[in-house]
């Protein structure tokens, strides 16, 4: 069985505490969505287990398999199979996505193995129109002078591409209008597959209406404090955040 | 020694040679040199009887060594320019440098004794094998001898000369001496006086009227085939409606026998020629690398520099064109990439001497760990010309924040009916551009290496194929060094 197992995880950037003991176990072809309010450690949690360098795990293991990948470099956790999809994607100015998406395949090659450009470029198109992006989408440079639309399906059309084990998406629905929204999730949804263990972050449950997760965590300052079914975001929906902070969270 | 003249003193002997043939190899990827033995040899230091031997051994005509004479008197009274240029300048023991090595003997090394780290380098820069082995020093010529009499056969049927500065000056002196120094005289600067003391090796080439020259012709074939100048001294005629692009360099670590390269480089565009004129260098980073470069471009005429540093301790270079005759058209594209230690000074200077002439600098620098880049760049259009047009545009890109990056730009745009337009720009490539593009699976290293590619892709897409190529791949290089 192949899984992500988070366990008592304690995050902090500098001195400051932010993720504070949290569990979870996300296998192969679910989906779960983390929600909470802002400022609660959500987007901490996919940042440090992606191994950015300015959060520090202090306590607690991330395996993946089995196995420890707190050792590892990010580049190294990424062609082990882990795959953040930003709140924030970065502008690399005079880098076409083809090529970007290029480099990013061959670096999972062996030491010597050449990337077959045709191959290639076959696969991308066929993920293109899997995904609906037009063909002139890939020759522009990664994120430069994209809308918020159009870098949440360049994030999408990269994990298609690098096809990971798991899929931590970081606020995939901020900042996207309806029709944006509707998009992407359609492309999430043509990714899931019993390959794909995806841990959905998200704050508010308009998402879920289109990515109907299997299980959905409440996070509160840096634990998670309840567990359930879809249901439970509809739950959440109905009563709002002030109903976790009075009656989940232990005094 | 053979056939010294009389009249040159013989030098003595390199003590060193005795020493161990790999002592003097710099093992860091990409730099070094070693100590070779050599036919002629004027020996360390710069005196009149330096510039003798040098006239002497190349049995040149009596108003050349007038020439180099006048020159050294002049170097020798010009301060070092480091009221507005770097005090690394006066680091330079002119004292402890040879001025003239003569190639033409094979050197005694073997394949087998050059290190395993710059096999390795070789290989993947993609230089194949038989450059490979010039370029370690073990063999001074090779199959670039053939490459360049090929070169030379199929343009000299359009009655274009192709030849070494040396055999310009022996076989087509009137031709030399009408353009030589005019465009840089010698007293231009204290480097170009030198150069103009003790110059040897370095092209002449004449392109005859309306002559297009089909293919470019390289340097790289002629130089190699003739062991590398460090005071290279190349003239470039294209006459009326011809056309020429000349290309320089390689990108291979540059085998280096000397801490001091200063180059003159002259091109005269007549009436409605082009000369296009391609650099790409790598240099050790002990090296000095002071380069004057300057054309004339007559009526309808344009020139185009395009410049590619890389390495050195400090390079200082601002290609330059006089834009002398109405429409003339001029043109620098550059890049510059400084990594730790050292100092990338470059630049470009616009001089508008006609109506309706237009020029357009382009200069992209990177900076990287405590890299220094600094650009310079002056545009002259005076007050009388009408219709004038420049276009200047710097951009900088900042590799972790010991880098340091300075733009010097003088425009002086005098009268009415003439437009200049400025810009300027500074990047940074930034932790979480490193991050994103490792959480796609790219080393450090890959991921800066992009972000450099990414920025310089527009100006590198002018550069010919395998050029483009190669910078790529020193790119890559450069930038897997400067992970720690």
């Amino acid at each position: 069985m192949s899984q992500l197992e988070i366990k008592d995880l304690h995050i902090s950037i500098g001195d400051k505490p932010i993720v504070k003991g949290l569990t979870l176990t996300v296998r192969r072809g679910e989906v779960h969505a983390l929600m909470g309010p802002n400022g609660t450690g959500k987007s901490t949690l996919a940042k440090a287990i992606a191994g950015h360098p300015s959060y520090t795990i202090t306590s607690g293991e991330v395996l993946l398999d089995g196995r420890s990948i707190l050792a590892m470099h990010p580049d190294e956790r990424a062609r082990a199979g882990i795959f953040l999809a930003f709140q924030y994607p970065s502008e690399i100015p005079g880098v076409s996505i083809a090529n970007f998406l290029r480099a990013a395949v061959q670096a999972r090659l062996g030491e010597g193995e050449e990337l077959d450009a045709t191959a290639y470029y076959k696969r991308l198109y066929s993920k293109m129109d899997l995904l609906q992006i037009d063909r002139k989408f890939t020759s522009r440079s990664v994120n430069d002078g994209f809308s918020g639309g159009e870098k949440k399906r360049c994030e999408i059309l990269q994990m298609a591409m690098l096809e990971p084990a798991f899929a931590l998406m970081d606020e995939t629905d901020s900042g996207l209008d309806i029709d944006a929204l509707r998009i992407v999730a359609d492309g999430v949804n043509a990714l899931r597959s019993t390959n794909l263990g995806v841990l959905m972050i998200t704050h508010y449950q308009r998402l879920l209406g289109y990515i109907v997760p299997d299980h959905v965590h409440v996070m509160w300052d840096g634990r998670i404090v309840k567990s359930g079914d879809k249901s439970l975001a509809l739950e959440l929906e109905a009563k709002g955040y002030d109903w976790v902070k009075n009656e989940l969270v232990p005094a | 020694m053979a056939n010294l003249p009389a009249t040159a003193p013989v030098p003595a002997s390199p003590a060193d040679t005795a020493e161990n043939p790999l002592s003097g190899i710099d093992q860091a990827a990409g730099n070094f040199s070693y100590k070779m033995d050599y036919e002629f040899d004027a020996g360390t230091g710069l005196s009149e009887k330096t510039v003798r031997y040098i006239s002497a051994v190349k049995k040149e005509a009596p108003w050349i060594l007038e020439f180099r004479l006048n020159a050294l008197k002049t170097f020798l009274a010009k301060p070092m320019p480091t009221h507005w240029a770097t005090k690394d300048l006066e680091n330079i023991d002119f004292d402890k440098i040879r001025y003239y090595l003569s190639s033409g003997q094979k050197p005694k090394r073997t394949w087998d004794e050059v290190p395993d780290d710059i096999k390795k380098t070789f290989e993947r820069l993609g230089v194949p094998e038989h450059e490979r082995k010039f370029l370690a020093g073990v063999e001074a010529q090779f199959d670039s001898e053939a490459a360049y009499s090929n070169i030379k056969e199929a343009v000299s049927k359009q009655g274009v000369i192709f030849v070494n500065s040396t055999e310009g000056l022996r076989e087509h002196p009137d031709l030399f001496r009408q353009f030589f120094g005019k465009v840089i005289p010698t007293g231009d600067n204290k480097f170009s006086a030198l150069n103009s003391a003790v110059f040897s090796g370095g092209s002449f080439i004449y392109v005859p009227k309306g002559v297009k020259v089909a293919m470019p012709l390289q340097a790289y074939f002629r130089i190699n085939a003739e062991n590398f100048g460090q005071f290279e001294r190349t003239l470039i005629i294209a006459d009326e409606g011809a056309e020429v692009t000349y290309m320089e360099g390689c990108t291979a670590p540059k085998f280096s026998t000397s801490t001091l390269h200063s180059a003159v480089v002259e091109l005269v565009a007549l009436k409605g020629a082009k000369i296009q004129y391609i650099t790409v260098q790598n240099w050790a980073n002990n090296v000095f690398n002071l380069v004057t470069k300057r054309g004339v471009a007559h009526e309808d005429a344009e020139i185009k520099w395009i410049d590619c540093n890389i390495g050195s301790r400090l390079t200082m270079k601002y290609p330059g064109v006089v834009l002398k005759g109405r429409r003339a058209r001029g043109e620098v594209i550059s890049i510059a990439l400084a990594n730790d230690g050292q100092h990338q000074d470059t630049g470009a200077k616009m001089i508008h001497a006609a109506d309706e002439t237009t020029s357009n600098i382009v200069a992209k620098s990177i900076s990287v760990g405590q890299g220094r880049s600094t650009y310079r760049g002056v545009v002259h259009i005076p007050k009388h010309l009408k219709g004038c047009k420049n276009n200047t545009e710097c951009d900088a890109l900042l590799i972790n924040t010991n880098s340091r990056t300075d733009t010097y730009p003088a425009i002086t745009s005098r009268g009415e009916g003439n437009s200049t337009q400025h810009e300027a720009s500074v990047s940074k490539v930034s932790e979480e551009q490193i991050f994103y593009m490792q959480q796609r699976g790219l080393t450090e290293g890959q991921a800066m290496s992009l972000s450099v590619n990414g920025f310089i892709n527009d100006l590198a897409r002018q550069f010919p194929m395998e050029y483009s190529v190669e910078l790529k791949r020193l790119i890559d290089l450069e930038m897997e060094g400067s992970v720690g």
